[in-house]
């Protein structure tokens, strides 16, 4: 795959050292290009990017509130269209709490009117910008300052949210998830998204050196572990055709994946093993 | 001139027509759904080139408005009571990023107890937003208030988003005699929109909407203060070209019989004309009342009331909204900006008619003040 030398995101920003979502960003401009408008979500990336009087976008970027991202998008999208600039390309960049939680409904509105834009969720798996609290995409397990372990608790009790199943519900012609990781299968799906007429919802996993707990060198190894252990899975869903994008040739144990983090350290090895068996139920399925 | 007899939401629509916004973004909520629905319908006919997105809330309604308006281009949208509620975060972002947008509010009372009828709660909770703010009388004013409100917000001195407030019912769904201004007049005084700001345009790409730490931030929230203030010529002037092309004169504040008057009533919106039915009755009789109508509410026009009513004896300021405790928002702002003898009536909340009888009854507590600040209309004693 030929990847462009050009940088649409600027180094310099105020990203914490090792972070994934600023790899995701420069990663799917390079395949966007000049010709894009971003939107961003309140949250980690935002904040970091746009330290007034100072952006790390070399493209027109807007931000307006942490739920409204692809309202913000719907609004862009209509206004260029409008102006007959129907070849700008419009690029949501949400977080996992901006995007399953409180954006959610907007994202629904967004999708299902058929807006020409593309959503990109860019997954650490809790609100990292506010300290690490529990978001609908934080995994069963995990401890955030919200959802701790304890004497009670082992943390996170509940599953999680399966948002681009949602987004693939809304009908949408192109769903996909992706990892940091896997550049190349990323941005082959950026590239698919950004072709697609209507709209196009990517949800992005990406690790959180703060948040997950692990030496930031090793970010990449983390989205790895996660995608080899079939904790994550990559796919994609074109025109309602689901297809594994990336097979593991041997799956390895989700403890490799579980036990290189900080927030899945207090689990038994009985909780180990029950999330071992709900990715391998999952796994089966897949053929995986 | 042909007048068509029409309500002030479809008043609102045919002047939305008139100004050709490239997108609107609205949600039903009654008593606004009526101009959504007008709006949809010149869209179908081709009367309007407007991207017409039916967003899932009002809160995305104000958001895509906001999003249009970035990339440079003319927006509109409509909304009151909940769904001006639900918009209240982004009406400040709105503000903040110094949008244009023009957006109508059919007032309407806020929940608890759930009301769809009239006060002027809803608009009244925005005060503080930076956005201007426009009470109209009837249908006729609401149309012409589109007209001025893009024209001044669009103003490069300005950019900052309108509201235009009519009367929920009252207004929206009486029809009237309204005129019907033609496009060639309209374009003559509202020419198309041409940001000279830079936009979300990738041929020069700028941020909008950054993060800013305590050594930013106050000089930008200042930056709107004097804009709103500036806003005041801007308006001025609008409304002398308003006058000289389509022979209607509009003001900050309307007097109506007040210039020799004893008691003057303070008040917003279409009670007005009920309140002038009873000046006009109260004259006949003798009696030195009077009227000021405040039209435009935000800029707050301070010397414009005051010149207006710094000559009567005492004054009765009419809010049909409540700040809990201190009274009348309107009745507040005068006594706070100006040295006059006012008394505050809180009326009309939750459609609550009010009566020639009441505006009476306001007039003689006016003339003989118990207290700073009284509920009217109330079936129960005001304690």
């Amino acid at each position: 795959m030929e990847i462009s030398d050009k940088e649409f995101f600027a180094p310099g920003h105020r990203a914490c050292a090792g972070c994934g979502a600023t790899i995701g960003v420069r990663l799917a401009l390079k395949v966007l290009g000049e010709n894009t408008v971003a939107i961003s979500a309140t949250g980690c990336l935002e904040v970091i990017s746009t330290p007034y009087p100072e952006t790390a976008w070399e493209i027109p970027w807007m931000h307006v509130a942490f739920e409204n991202a692809a309202a913000v998008a719907s609004g862009v999208e209509a206004a260029l269209k409008s102006q007959g600039k129907t070849d700008t390309t419009v690029v949501v960049f949400g977080g996992d709490g901006g995007t399953a939680d409180i954006g959610l409904q907007a994202l629904s509105g967004a999708m299902e009117r058929g807006h020409n834009l593309i959503y990109i969720c860019y997954d650490n798996e809790a609100y990292m910008n506010t300290g690490i609290q529990r978001s609908g995409a934080t995994p069963y397990g995990a401890s955030t300052t919200t959802s701790p372990h304890g004497k009670e608790s082992f943390g996170e009790d509940k599953p999680k949210k399966n948002m681009p199943m949602i987004m693939a519900a809304h009908g949408v012609p192109y769903v996909a998830t992706a990892s940091i990781s896997y550049p190349e299968d990323f941005m082959k799906k950026v590239k698919k998204a950004a072709e697609v007429e209507g709209p196009a919802y990517i949800h992005l996993q990406q690790p959180c050196t703060t948040g997950w707990g692990y030496n930031p060198a090793k970010t990449i190894e983390l989205g790895r572990l996660a995608v080899e252990t079939g904790s994550w899975i990559l796919y994609e869903i074109e025109e309602g055709e689901f297809k594994v994008t990336y097979r593991p040739i041997q799956r390895r144990a989700v403890n490799e994946y579980l036990n290189a983090q900080k927030r899945f350290k207090h689990l038994t090895d009985l909780e180990k093993e029950r999330i071992q068996s709900h990715v391998d139920a999952i796994c089966i399925e897949l053929k995986i | 001139m042909v007048l068509k007899v029409m309500s002030a939401n479809q008043a609102i629509a045919e002047a939305v027509r008139l100004a050709n916004p490239n997108v609107i973004p609205v949600y039903p909520i009654t008593p606004q759904t009526t101009i959504s629905e007008y709006l949809a319908k010149f869209v179908a006919d081709g009367d309007i080139k407007a991207e017409y997105i039916r967003v899932e809330s009002e809160h995305s309604a104000i958001s895509a408005c906001l999003g249009a308006s970035g990339t440079g281009v003319r927006v509109f949208t409509a909304t009151s009571s909940q769904g001006l509620a639900l918009m209240h975060e982004i009406i400040f972002a709105a503000a903040g990023l110094r949008a244009p947008i023009v957006m109508a509010d059919a007032n309407r009372a806020l929940s608890a107890p759930l009301s769809i009828w009239n006060d002027q709660q809803d608009s009244i909770s925005e005060r503080d937003s930076g956005w201007m703010q426009i009470y109209a009388e009837n249908g006729q004013e609401a149309l012409d208030s589109i007209l001025i409100s893009y024209r001044v917000s669009e103003d490069k001195k300005v950019l900052l988003p309108s509201m235009v407030c009519i009367d929920g019912f009252i207004l929206t769904h009486t029809v009237e005699p309204v005129d019907v201004p033609g496009k060639e007049d309209v374009d003559k005084f509202l020419p198309l929109y041409k940001p000279e700001h830079a936009y979300l345009d990738p041929k020069r790409p700028m941020s909008i909407g950054t993060f800013t730490d305590p050594n930013y931030y106050m000089e930008a929230r200042h930056d709107m203060e004097v804009a709103l203030e500036g806003a005041k010529e801007v308006i001025a002037k609008a409304n002398t070209e308003f006058a000289e092309i389509f022979g209607r004169k509009y003001d900050f504040v309307e007097k109506y019989k007040s210039d020799d008057a004893d008691i003057i009533l303070v008040a917003m919106g279409s009670i007005c004309s009920s309140i002038k039915d009873v000046v006009d009755e109260l004259r006949d009789k003798g009696e030195k009342i009077g009227l000021v109508r405040v039209r435009v509410f935000r800029p707050f026009p301070t010397d414009e009331i005051y010149e207006a009513i710094k000559g009567a004896s005492k004054i009765g300021v009419l809010d049909k909204n409540v700040s809990f405790s201190i009274g009348g928002v309107l009745h507040n702002e005068i006594k706070a900006k100006m040295d006059v003898d006012a008394y505050g009536f809180i009326v009309g909340l939750g459609g609550r008619d009010i009566k020639p009888e009441h505006i009476k009854e306001i007039i003689e507590k006016t003339k003989n003040p118990t207290k700073h600040s009284q509920w009217i209309g109330l079936n129960k004693e005001d304690l």
